[in-house]
């Protein structure tokens, strides 16, 4: 066991050989692969990471980084009805409330899923069937894990709509997700999420498709929520302002690895990997009038098949070269100690870091 | 005798279609070789055992259901309506006439004999006055007697064309040339029995006065057309939904293109019908619309015979020469099947050029090309079909086609287009029907064995539903030049008058409908149907037909290819089974049996 | 908002109305169109189609007399419109004496078989309705099942066998697969008759006569079938929805069985109706192969009698079947895609 935040999130490595571990949700080296005719995407590859109940992580990264992947695997999603497809290649150790999830039976964590483990997801109107209505689709997530009449769930719906702050439950819950606004598919994709009480939630990317004051309104009913039902909450987003708001820590994944965590404050105020930087270059910031803005994060996200060698960042970094013998391009920097609970992976000592964003990049933002 | 002869028997000569030669050959000479002598009881007669020759006559017994099956269903069932061959064959189930065809096998089938009358007409001596009297105890199916009159009804009906249309019309033509009647349904006197030339002075006696002579009038009277219809049972257009039986079998279902049920008339009595034996209580017709289907079910024995007779399918027939050999027969149809040189396009004017045709053609390889011997035919050699007497069939052979000649002589071809004035040849166009793969077979054939000699064909096909338009017109066979048509023809009633005056009398050349493709105009042969017309004794009209075949054919104006044949099935349950030249080689339905 | 409450049966009632007019503008339109081609371009071609009815015998008293009794001398409208009243009174066709009445619905009468059209129809559609439902059933449950396991066993043995038999069957013809299929069961075993017996004789009989059009048609279908919903399933099976059907913790019978099937249905069932209509005009080469006394032979005899009342008769009805049977699936689209009730 390694030191615990004083929020209770572990950000520390995790102990690998511990078989029961104490947190609520702990990650251990989790590395998801996809066999493919080019080769194997190695889209997590080694990550790990603990989550108590109450507290909130966010997981940020650009499109392709591992971060759905990462919470579709929490979830099982990855071996369940991947007919005929390869088969994705999944090691690591997933423990959810004293349960190995990958050595599971698979009808075991199927049980889980919707009860004790939800999600929500990126596109409601996507994400939602089409030709149920929105309380049938509640209804049906409600009585997979509840023996209870249909009258019974359809109460449990509409009290699910008006917690979400659905107007008319009653008349809504017989609505069809087409009949609804973006922002009131999100409350109901919500709504059926949180139907059974789960103990974790994971919001993959909850307010990418909505505009941006209901953006505001569904990551407050997030955070509102998680206070009424204490459950653990994995916010998966490519913006930094988003989790922000909502997390108690943050996670940075590039190219299927985590390159920097810790607390929020610490990782949004004192970010340490020049990754990082650039997310919060990239976002949109509300709370004052911005001049010049940096280049978001240039070039594109690496091929998961073959990582650039060294730091997997190197080929899109501003400040490789500031490290001494090409060593970003040789050797794969690994998660250091860069603050109190706070890890970064990257080769540059904590002077150099520290000069860069004092003085190129805290200016700018 | 028709000036609107028709092609309704020709159509129902199906074109037997090419098969594999080498099976048709063993099979051909395989002939009667295992015929044991009537066959088993239970099984097959034999190859051909019924082919103008009656099999299992005495294996025949009352009672059973007879089972007909058929590709496609008649033209009507009206007996003044029908124009089909295997219809006038199966009426006699249900109505009768005057005289009919004998039930006999072969040429005897073709003679006539009394049927409701008690005996041949009394003929006056010049010919034109026939008298009938009826026989006791014939009777309608509700019992009641059939007169005279109903006789004279039934004739008269074929005058109202207007709403009776789709029958023969020799009566019509023989007893009022001038059309003076118009028929029942317009008829204004009170019983619509208004024909002058019919009287009947009792319910017994009837009267017929021509104003010509013709020889030919029983054979006439023996048509199906010429059958009683009951006045008050008439429903004119829709008759032949449900003809009024006057035969051993009434109409207890039809639904047309399905089927048809018949079952025994009750009132009918053996004692007054000298021709019609009655042997099933039942007899059954249902119509496929797959033939191939049809054949199989014949062969698998669902079934006793097709009720179209004309022939197996190629599949059919190949599975059945094969394996069930003593299931068929193969008569001859009464059809000839040849090439005919219009005089009106140059160079046929020329009868050297039209003999430079039939020297120059291979006569086998024609013969192949309908099917060989025995789906095809023999080799044909004259223009008056094996069925019609006075045919001396391949004995008659003045070019020698089935002989000498069989493969083509060009040398002599060569001789006659000399003589025509066209020794290097020359160019005509063949006009043949596009439904009718044989056919263009055959125009094929002929293409490839004349240009040997010098002269090119070009095929044409044209639209086989619509002959009498195309090639029923000279002035557009002119304007076409078609040099030669390919087509086929068989006789109405077996004479030289119910086949070939349609084609060879001048009288008969059409402006549209024409059948006279020759356009024979000649003083000769005109003379010789006159005379044939009037001749009386069947010796002499015979030597007279053969005399009409051989002008024909030493004017060369055909080019017959075979004497077509059938391969028809019959299943093992049938017993007194003989095909008849009454109704071209098909097996007289009407006495058939079953043996069990 | 309100918008949710307006999807009830007020809206598919509206709905339904619409088609049902659409429908009826449709119908008007084919009958005036189908009349046209048989009755009045002949006429302009240069053809009287009187001497279409007489057939061989040329008689020019027979010709007049059809003239007369098809109105055919009549002016065009006059035509069309005794054409349409005749759909809705009947009519009487008359001529030398002789009347034919044709109760409504009148849709013309046969002077070849001296019936009028309709009961032809009605006597001869359900042979044809039992043939393309019976068939229907078979591919729908084949199909689907063997397209379903194709997707869900995408490049797996299974998945290519089925594939190419379904390739097969969509290219065999029908008359090949349906000679084949008697030759085998019914002329080789002897284990079908085969032959069409109608259904007030025998149950056994009928179903005997059917089973082998049933199959041979459903085997084409089928083949089609598969392959759409296959490819279909595997389109829907990456939706969205599906994963999150997962994400609630349903089993995988009822992700697939529920989920999935609902919106592969859809397509299916868009060709389901098309087919049905175009099957119920007549299986024509089916019907002949087996000889069933369906529409599809009443067409082909029609065609052979060159019988145009007959052939206009069943176009009619051919057009009026695919136009409900568009109507129904439409309908049903409704039912299963609320999306759609609202456009």
């Amino acid at each position: 066991m390694t030191e615990l935040s004083k929020s209770g999130a572990a950000v520390g490595e995790p102990v690998k050989d511990s078989p029961a571990p104490s947190a609520f949700l702990e990650v251990r080296d989790l590395k998801v692969h996809f066999p493919t005719d080019d080769g194997l995407v190695k889209s997590v590859d080694g990550l790990s990471f603990t989550l108590e109940k109450g507290k909130t992580l966010g997981i940020v990264g650009e499109s392709g980084s591992g971060k759905s992947v990462t919470s579709l695997g929490i979830m099982g999603l990855h071996t369940a009805g991947q007919y005929g497809k390869r088969k994705a290649q999944i090691s690591g150790e997933i423990w959810l409330d004293g349960t190995e999830l990958l050595t599971a039976d698979p009808d075991h964590v199927r049980k889980l899923r919707g009860r004790e483990m939800a999600m929500i997801f990126q596109d409601p109107l996507s994400a939602l069937h089409p030709y149920y209505t929105i309380g049938q689709q509640i209804v049906e997530a409600y009585r997979i894990h509840h023996k209870v009449d249909k009258k019974t769930a359809r109460r449990r719906a509409v009290e699910m709509l008006d917690r979400v702050g659905i107007p008319q439950p009653d008349k809504r819950v017989d609505s069809y997700p087409h009949e609804f606004s973006g922002g009131m598919r999100q409350r109901a994709m919500i709504a059926m999420s949180l139907v059974n009480n789960p103990e974790l939630l994971i919001a993959d990317e909850p307010t990418t498709a909505l505009d941006v004051t209901v953006q505001a309104q569904i990551l407050d009913l997030i955070r509102d929520l998680q206070k009424e039902f204490g459950s653990a909450v994995i916010v998966i987003t490519h913006d930094l302002g988003v989790v922000a708001e909502l997390s108690d820590d943050i996670l940075v994944m590039y190219g299927g690895r985590c390159i920097e965590r810790g607390p929020a404050e610490k990782v949004f105020y004192e970010p340490k990997h020049p990754y990082t930087w650039g997310l919060l270059g990239s976002m949109p910031r509300l709370d004052r009038e911005q001049t010049e803005r940096l280049i978001p994060v240039k070039g594109s996200p690496p091929s998961l098949i073959n990582l650039p060698t060294g730091c997997a960042f190197n080929p899109r970094c501003s400040y490789a070269d500031v490290p001494k013998d090409n060593v970003t391009r040789t050797v794969r920097p690994e998660l250091a100690q860069v603050g109190s609970q706070h890890w970064a992976a990257c080769h540059m000592t904590p002077e150099q870091r520290e000069r860069i964003w004092t003085e190129e990049i805290a200016p700018k933002l | 005798m028709s000036t609107q002869r028709t092609t309704g028997r020709r159509k129902q000569a199906v074109a037997a279609a090419a098969v594999v030669a080498a099976l048709l050959s063993t099979a051909a000479c395989g002939g009667g070789n295992d015929d044991d002598g009537g066959g088993s009881k239970t099984g097959a007669a034999g190859f051909d055992a019924a082919n103008n020759k009656v099999a299992q006559a005495s294996l025949a017994k009352k009672g059973g259901t007879l089972k007909f099956a058929g590709a496609q269903d008649a033209d009507s069932w009206d007996t003044t309506r029908g124009y089909y061959g295997f219809m006038w064959n199966f009426s006699r189930y249900y109505s009768r006439q005057l005289v009919t065809n004998a039930t006999a096998p072969g040429a005897d089938g073709a003679k006539v004999t009394p049927d409701l009358a008690t005996a041949a007409a009394k003929v006056s001596d010049d010919g034109k006055t026939y008298t009938y009297t009826l026989r006791d105890g014939s009777t309608w199916e509700d019992g009641k007697p059939i007169t005279s009159k109903d006789v004279k009804y039934g004739i008269e009906r074929a005058w109202a064309q207007d709403v009776l249309s789709g029958g023969p019309i020799y009566l019509q033509q023989v007893l009022d040339p001038k059309k003076e009647y118009k028929g029942p349904y317009k008829d204004k006197s009170a019983d619509k029995l208004g024909l002058k030339a019919i009287e009947t002075p009792d319910d017994k006696t009837i009267i017929f006065k021509l104003p010509e002579a013709n020889s030919d009038f029983e054979e006439m009277l023996a048509l199906t057309s010429a059958s009683p219809v009951r006045q008050d049972k008439d429903t004119k257009s829709k008759y032949g939904l449900k003809p009024f039986s006057s035969g051993p079998y009434k109409f207890q279902s039809y639904t047309p293109s399905k089927g048809i049920v018949l079952v025994r008339n009750t009132e009918w009595k053996a004692s007054s019908d000298p021709v019609r034996k009655a042997y099933p209580d039942k007899i059954t017709v249902d119509f496929f619309t797959n033939a191939n289907d049809m054949d199989q079910r014949l062969i698998k024995g669902d079934y006793d015979l097709d009720i179209g007779q004309t022939g197996l399918s190629p599949q059919g027939r190949t599975t059945a020469l094969k394996e069930h050999k003593d299931n068929l027969d193969n008569p001859v149809s009464g059809y000839i099947r040849y090439a005919v040189f219009p005089q009106s396009v140059k160079p046929f004017d020329n009868e050297h050029c039209r003999k430079a045709v039939i020297y120059g053609a291979d006569h086998q390889s024609l013969q192949t090309a309908r099917g060989g011997p025995v789906a095809g035919g023999d080799i044909g050699t004259n223009m008056l079909p094996p069925s019609v007497p006075g045919s001396e069939g391949q004995k008659y052979d003045p070019y020698e086609l089935a002989t000498a000649n069989k493969t083509g002589n060009v040398a002599k071809a060569k001789e006659e287009l000399k003589a025509c004035g066209k020794p290097n040849g020359f160019k005509t166009t063949v006009a043949v029907r596009n439904n009718k793969p044989v056919e263009v077979a055959t125009a094929e054939s002929l293409q490839a064995s004349l240009k040997k000699v010098g002269i090119t064909l070009e095929i044409d096909q044209f639209d086989g539903a619509q002959t009498t338009g195309i090639i029923g017109s000279p002035e557009n066979v002119k304007k076409k030049g078609y040099g030669i048509i390919i087509m086929g023809w068989g006789p109405d009633f077996p004479s030289v008058q119910g086949y070939g005056l349609p084609l060879w009398s001048g009288d008969y050349i059409l402006e549209s409908g024409n059948n006279n493709f020759a356009l024979i105009k000649d003083k000769t042969i005109d003379g010789l149907f006159d005379s044939y017309t009037k001749e009386l004794d069947a010796t002499k009209k015979a030597e007279i037909s053969t005399e009409i075949n051989h002008k024909v054919m030493e004017g060369g104006f055909y080019l017959p290819f075979v004497f077509e044949k059938f391969i028809n099935w019959r299943s093992n349950r049938l017993a007194n089974v003989y095909t008849t030249d009454g109704y071209s080689g098909q097996y007289d339905f009407v006495n058939l049996g079953l043996k069990k | 908002m309100a918008r949710g409450t307006a999807a009830g049966p007020r809206a598919v009632l509206a709905y339904l109305i619409r088609r049902l007019f659409a429908a009826a503008v449709m119908l008007v339109v084919i009958i005036l169109v189908v009349f046209g081609i048989f009755f009045l371009v002949p006429r302009w071609a240069g053809v009287d189609p009187a001497t279409m009815f007489v057939g061989k015998q040329a008689d020019p008293a027979a010709i007049e007399a059809v003239r007369q009794k098809l109105g055919l001398a009549d002016p065009i409208f006059a035509q069309v419109w005794e054409f349409f009243k005749g759909i809705f009174v009947g009519r009487t066709y008359s001529s030398g004496g002789d009347v034919t009445d044709c109760a409504a619905p009148c849709f013309g009468y046969s002077f070849k078989s001296e019936q009028a059209i309709w009961p032809v129809l009605t006597d001869r559609f359900p042979v044809t309705l039992a043939l393309a439902l019976g068939a229907a059933f078979l591919w729908l449950l084949f199909g689907v099942a063997a397209g379903v396991l194709s997707a869900l066993k995408r490049g797996s043995l299974w998945d290519r066998g089925a594939m190419i038999v379904a390739l097969g069957g969509v290219s065999l013809p029908i008359y090949f697969t349906g000679m084949l299929s008697l030759a085998i069961f019914s002329y080789g075993l002897g284990w079908i008759d085969g032959r069409y017996v109608p259904l007030a004789e025998s149950f056994t009989g009928w179903l005997g006569g059917m089973i082998l059009p049933w199959v041979t048609l459903a085997f084409l279908y089928a083949a089609m079938y598969a392959r759409i919903t296959r490819a279909t399933m595997l389109e829907v099976l990456g939706e969205d929805y599906i994963r999150t059907a997962r994400a609630k913790g349903l089993t995988e019978p009822v992700v697939i069985g529920k989920h999935a099937m609902r919106s592969t249905m859809t397509p299916i069932l868009t060709m389901l109706g098309m087919d049905l209509g175009a099957l119920i005009g007549g299986a024509i080469l089916t019907e002949t192969t087996f000889s069933l006394p369906g529409l599809g032979g009443a067409v082909l005899q029609a065609i052979r009698d060159k019988d145009l009342p007959v052939i206009l008769g069943v176009t009619l009805i051919t057009s009026l079947a695919v136009i409900i049977a568009n109507l129904l699936v439409d309908l049903l689209y409704a039912v299963i895609d609320p999306r759609v009730r609202l456009s």
